[in-house]
């Protein structure tokens, strides 16, 4: 028994160390190596140390990739020559020109992204060459944008991140570090100046303000790897992503062939490009400042249609303001009328509608709208007159009921004087 | 004929008999006894304003808000019914507690009256339940929360907190089934209860009269008939009180405000009824921690031990008199009072 006990006293201590060492060993070879970046880190020359400082937030590390899946060579290496042996597929910093390619090694590789983000789509390389980045590039400009532009080298983030250059709310700062640089765009002949009007636009207060990311930024216009200034023909394209129903409109009116005639790109002609202002009722009409007189002369029938788009929908917001006045002054004095104002919705409705068939240049499209919204404002005026109405009748009601009411207590006090007079004589 | 067919089966003539002996005593106090008699006015005003709002009402989270709605907009004299129903409410409630300051005051509780004192705390209760369960049921934005707010508070409570939190809300969260069962609280469960305390309340105070405050026992106090002297002074009361009723629904309807939406964030700076302002602007000046114990549990279980306090007043201010006890229950009064006081108007200014 007491052997026993002294047998199992010595082994104990050696299978725990042996268990030990052999965790280790486990710990020891599940740690990827990686010479490249224990070297890297080091060097006092920025260029040098900072792409393997940066890697550590790169996407590209998140999914187990490593400097060598890229540049090639050996990262198991213990010197810097056996490192970068061209032997081993060391490839090194790539040409400007070669970039495209370089990520395209993978990115271009259905079977390959598959194993990574079966999502993303692998036609980037080849939509970059048709964007004007990618035809310059092939011409031999080295100036233009590459892959790791707009995207950055080393600390490359997915689009998701908040904090990549290619986040919805960063790109037109990323779009503007070449394109808001005139120096920098002179050589190429373009204006520097697009960043700055997009931010004073309706788009950028959606995008900025509300930070709406479904508003659009530069490459939801221009496309992005394929990046290139829609022509002429094609703006309606672009706008008719999102306002569908305007460009759909526009395409059926009368000023589709006339500007088509004279060479105008379609929404932009009225709209502008970068700086879309948010749109206004002083745009349409035959008054100064409206846009249809740049084209219309006075008298033609495109003025006199724009004219009466206009007056009719004046009207409208004329109705809604007065009957919204009077649903309010009811609603101060403590009428309940949330529903006359929820209703009061649909003329608001019938004034947004009318606002999109305007593209239609069709007067009869947009009275067809308007009438059912003046009707609708008409029964909130009249649901305000009634309250008010009601609001006085209800005063009126009071000042009756209180002078009976005042009455019957005083013909209560005078039966208590009568009683106790009676009392007090009986007594 | 009638009289004596009646009198052979239910004693009506010795109901009257006591009704006619009834009396009043008169001195410099007796505008006190109209506040009982006035709270009484206005909680028959809310059972019958209530039995017509029933008419239309819906009690569900779908359509209550709508029902409301419909009483105040299309219903002829809906309007009026409910703005008499949401202010006869408030002003019953303020009754009942000058009914409840001035028996404290005039120590109108003692022997032999201990019963009615406990039977009309219950019934103080009762009312302030009334007062949260009614306030839920138009399911607007501010009931939704208020009840958010008070339920959670009910929840803090060490042991049984949860389960009446869970029993009240129906559910961890305050739903439709808060809605149906507060309905149910208040269209069934505490008017019955009322009516049994209501009664006994009332016989009680039949029972013994009037009670003259003991600093006016010595003097030689005249009396009034109840029957029609102090009855007719009740009426002249109930009478203007309808006038101020309908001038408060005319003038100032009691608004409805928007639908609850459970998903919505609670409105800013939500506040609770006003009789419940002080109690919740106590809440809010406690600190986090108070000895090691959670600051607003310590608070709560105060009011509960506070209120627990009130059903034993006239079992401790018993015995014969003595003006050291006297002036110490005045300045508990007083004190009392005057917190309230304060402590609702630090409520409404900030």
């Amino acid at each position: 028994m007491d052997r026993e006990a002294h047998n199992t006293g010595f082994l104990a201590p050696v299978l725990v160390a042996a268990l030990m060492v052999l965790a280790l060993f486990t710990v020891a070879s599940a740690q990827k190596k990686s010479s490249c970046i224990e070297c890297h880190v080091k060097l006092n020359d920025p260029r040098l140390s900072n792409p393997a400082k940066l890697f550590d937030n790169d996407v590209h590390r998140g999914r187990g990739l490593s400097c060598n899946d890229c540049h090639g060579g050996d990262p198991n290496a213990d010197t810097s020559e056996a490192a970068k042996d061209p032997g081993k597929g060391y490839l090194g910093k790539p040409r400007t020109v070669d970039i495209p390619a370089y990520c395209g090694k993978c990115h271009s590789d259905a079977n390959l992204m598959k194993k990574f983000n079966p999502s993303l789509r692998v036609d980037q390389e080849s939509e970059y060459y048709t964007s004007v980045h990618g035809r310059l590039l092939k011409t031999g400009e080295q100036r233009v944008a590459t892959c790791i532009s707009c995207h950055t080298v080393h600390g490359i983030r997915a689009v998701s991140d908040p904090l990549s250059s290619v986040y919805p709310l960063n790109v037109a700062d990323t779009c503007a570090k070449c394109h808001g640089n005139a120096d920098y765009m002179r050589a190429f002949k373009i204006p520097s100046d697009q960043v700055t009007k997009f931010k004073t636009s309706v788009h950028a207060k959606a995008l900025y303000n509300k930070q709406d990311l479904s508003a659009p930024t530069c490459n939801d216009c221009h496309g992005n790897h394929g990046a290139a200034p829609p022509g002429i023909a094609s703006v309606a394209n672009v706008c008719g992503q999102c306002h569908a129903r305007q460009a759909d409109l526009f395409q059926t009116s009368p000023h589709k062939a006339a500007f088509d005639q004279k060479g105008l790109a379609e929404c932009i002609a009225c709209h502008s490009n970068h700086d879309i202002a948010t749109p206004s009722d002083q745009m349409i009409g035959s008054q100064q400042g409206a846009l249809c007189v740049n084209c219309h002369t006075n008298g033609d029938k495109g003025i006199t249609a724009a004219a009466h788009m206009r007056t009719r929908i004046d009207e409208l917001i004329a109705s809604i303001n007065k009957s919204s006045e009077i649903l309010s002054v009811a609603e101060r004095k403590g009428m309940e009328v949330s529903k006359p104002k929820f209703d009061l919705k649909g003329a608001t409705d019938a004034l947004t509608h009318a606002r999109v068939l305007i593209h239609s240049s069709s007067t009869s499209e947009v009275d067809k709208v308007i009438a059912p919204g003046l009707e609708v404002a008409g029964k909130g005026y009249q649901a305000g007159l009634d309250a008010l109405a009601e609001l006085s009748f209800r005063r009126k009601g009071l000042a009756v009921s209180l002078v009976f009411i005042l009455f019957l207590a005083l013909l209560v006090y005078l039966k208590i004087r009568q009683i106790e007079t009676r009392q007090r004589i009986a007594k | 004929m009638i009289q004596e067919w009646l009198d052979e089966r239910l004693s009506v003539s010795a109901l009257s008999e006591m009704a006619r002996k009834k009396e009043v005593p008169v001195h410099r106090y007796s505008i006190w006894y109209y506040f009982g008699g006035m709270t009484l006015f206005l909680f028959v005003v809310q059972v019958v304003t209530g039995i017509l709002l029933l008419l239309y009402y819906r009690p569900s989270a779908e359509n209550a808000f709508e029902s409301v709605q419909f009483i105040v907009t299309e219903v002829q004299f809906g309007w009026l019914i409910r703005s008499i129903h949401s202010w006869s409410a408030n002003l019953m409630i303020a009754t009942l507690f000058i009914h409840l300051f001035s028996v404290f005051f005039l120590r109108a509780y003692r022997r032999p009256r201990e019963m009615t004192w406990v039977s009309g705390v219950v019934l103080l209760f009762i009312v302030i339940c009334f007062g949260f369960s009614g306030y839920l049921l138009p399911w607007n934005k501010l009931a939704y929360f208020a009840t958010k707010v008070g339920t959670e508070i009910a929840g803090v409570v060490p042991i049984v907190g949860h389960t009446v939190l869970r029993f009240l809300r129906g559910g961890d969260d305050v739903t439709g089934a808060t809605l149906t069962r507060f309905f149910g609280f208040h269209v069934a469960v505490l008017p019955a209860t009322a009516t049994v305390f209501l009664a006994v309340h009332v016989l009680l105070v039949q029972l013994h009269g009037m009670s003259v405050p003991p600093s006016l026992k010595d003097q030689n106090v005249s009396k009034m008939k109840f029957i029609p002297n102090f009855l007719l002074r009740d009426l002249i009361g109930w009478i203007l009180a309808i006038g101020v009723l309908a001038a408060l629904a005319a003038l100032f309807p009691w608004e409805l405000g928007e639908k609850a939406d459970p998903f919505a964030p609670a409105p800013a700076g939500i506040k609770p009824e006003w009789y419940f302002l002080f109690m919740f602007q106590t809440l809010k000046y406690l600190p986090a921690k108070i000895l090691g114990m959670d600051g607003e549990v310590l608070g709560i279980m105060t009011f509960n031990i506070v209120a627990l306090l009130l059903f034993i007043v006239p079992f401790v201010d018993s015995g014969p008199e003595n003006r050291k006890r006297r002036l110490i229950f005045n300045i508990i009064g007083v004190l009392a009072l005057l917190y309230i006081a304060v402590m609702t108007i630090i409520g409404y200014v900030t």
